[in-house]
């Protein structure tokens, strides 16, 4: 990392372009807009918006992933939807969600969960593919109750699923809610990038987009990866 | 309890092909049965049915509780493999079989069973921290933590080497002496059915029937290495010989 900062202070330096400031610019701008507070605000919008479009792709996208792995019916039914949902670009959602539901935080939110659902439920079904009936048969035979079977039994062989899709989802929505955000809404993350570009601040732009990656680097730091960790502890 | 009754007209599998036919007999409370058959005579299938594990066939399996008509016993099953949740530890592994209003009060502690079975100091530890018998001999308690009414063991100390599988027969035999279940044990072994029951039955070829019934009268414990289960198996091949060459492999 403080090979690339040299780098590139070296890179700015030489060039002395207005499209490639330094980064000691770059730290000022990012410092100036937390003490103004406008970044902390729209950082904020952003990542209310991730949480709840997350949570809710990541719930439902989970239940038909479980459904269609384990039910060949929900699998007929379903599949052609997800192969759509797979392909169809963000963008066709996102506009189209603003058509139908007005420029609204809900239909940003719903934009984002919509595209990320199919993504979920297509790992979530391989997943639930792959469950090894042998230990489903222990609880059955043991008379185990749903609730053990289910979090004790089946859940935890489908961990490596749903973190994976966690991760693969997380960096999906981050980008999905900065173009809806930029399309469609007047605050974030996304909105406030998209001003910056009508001024051309290059200067700005990095400093939402570095203050952007620490926040990445933060949840994987102090979330995904003690997760990961106590969940596998057993692999150990 | 009743004796285990075991009544199967026809039991076929998806692709057609018949599995069991006209399979019957029965065990007594308490009874050590092994079932000896070759490879692909539906033992396994039959412990899956006995033990509700696969319900497509014709034909029934009764266990008749005292005074409670229909409701089923408390079984045991020992797979093959010992089948452990690796994401579980030991401990974990073994409430998890118990009925959750157990877990708090049970009258024998878990650390009193895990030093009975030889393992006092594995508790927290992971199955893939084990070695295959130490996994083995976890399978067997859970199997037998539960009380079982009826105890299906499917070939259960195969793939281990002959010191490891003798400990754990003695360690089954132990555990039987204590708690009286009524065994059915599948193995490809001759000589492991008669040093371990009480009564051998002999299964033919798919589709699979008893072909020979055949009682073990020798006083208990007993070894595969001891003279007397070495002079029965002796006297067994060469009082049938056409019926048993077509059974065993060993």
């Amino acid at each position: 990392m403080l090979l690339f900062l040299c780098i590139w202070q070296i890179a700015a330096s030489a060039l002395e372009s207005k499209t490639l400031p330094p980064p000691s610019a770059v730290l000022t701008t990012l410092w100036q807009e937390i003490q103004t507070g406008d970044l902390l605000f729209h950082l904020g919008m952003t990542l209310r918006r991730v949480a709840i479009s997350f949570t809710a792709a990541m719930l439902i996208g989970i239940a038909l992933g479980l459904l269609m792995g384990r039910y060949k019916s929900w699998d007929c039914l379903l599949d052609n939807f997800l192969i759509l949902g797979l392909n169809i670009p963000a963008l066709v959602t996102i506009i189209l969600c603003y058509i139908w539901f007005g420029l609204s935080e809900a239909a940003a939110v719903l934009a984002v969960t919509l595209n990320k659902i199919p993504v979920v439920a297509i790992s979530l079904r391989e997943g639930a593919r792959a469950v090894d009936q042998s230990l489903l048969q222990v609880a059955r035979v043991y008379c185990l109750s749903r609730w053990d079977t289910f979090f004790k039994v089946y859940l935890p062989q489908l961990t490596p699923y749903l973190l994976g899709s966690a991760r693969n989802g997380l960096a999906l929505i981050w980008k999905i809610v900065l173009v809806v955000e930029l399309l469609g809404r007047s605050d974030g993350v996304g909105f406030q990038i998209g001003s910056l570009f009508h001024f051309f601040n290059i200067t700005g732009i990095l400093a939402y987009t570095l203050a952007f990656a620490l926040v990445i680097f933060g949840i994987e730091a102090l979330f995904l990866r003690p997760l990961e960790t106590r969940l596998n502890r057993w692999r150990s | 309890m009743k004796p285990l009754l075991v009544n199967i007209r026809k039991k076929t599998y998806p692709n057609g092909c018949c599995a069991i036919e006209n399979l019957s007999f029965g065990v007594q409370p308490g009874e050590f049965v092994a079932l000896v058959g070759p490879s692909g005579s539906g033992k396994t299938t039959l412990l899956n049915l006995i033990a509700g594990l696969d319900l497509q066939m014709e034909g029934q399996v009764s266990f008749d509780t005292e005074g409670l008509p229909g409701e089923r016993p408390r079984i045991g099953f020992m797979f093959q493999e010992p089948r452990l949740m690796p994401w579980l530890t030991v401990q974990q592994n073994l409430e998890l079989v118990l009925p959750a209003a157990t877990r708090a009060r049970q009258t024998v502690p878990l650390r009193q069973w895990l030093e009975r079975v030889g393992l006092p100091d594995c508790a927290q530890l992971f199955p893939g921290q084990l070695s295959g018998g130490m996994q083995r001999r976890v399978a067997l308690l859970r199997a037998f933590i539960v009380k079982p009414d009826v105890l299906l063991m499917d070939e259960p100390f195969q793939s281990l080497d002959a010191p490891t599988a003798q400990q754990l027969r003695t360690l089954l035999h132990d555990l039987c002496e204590r708690t009286q279940p009524t065994v059915l044990f599948v193995t490809h072994s001759l000589r492991e059915a008669l040093s371990l029951a009480d009564r051998v039955l002999f299964l033919s070829a798919g589709p699979s029937t008893v072909i020979l019934d055949y009682p073990v009268v020798l006083k208990k414990p007993r070894a595969i290495e001891d003279a007397a289960v070495q002079a029965m198996h002796d006297a067994l091949l060469a009082q049938y010989p056409r019926i048993l060459s077509g059974v065993l492999y060993s």
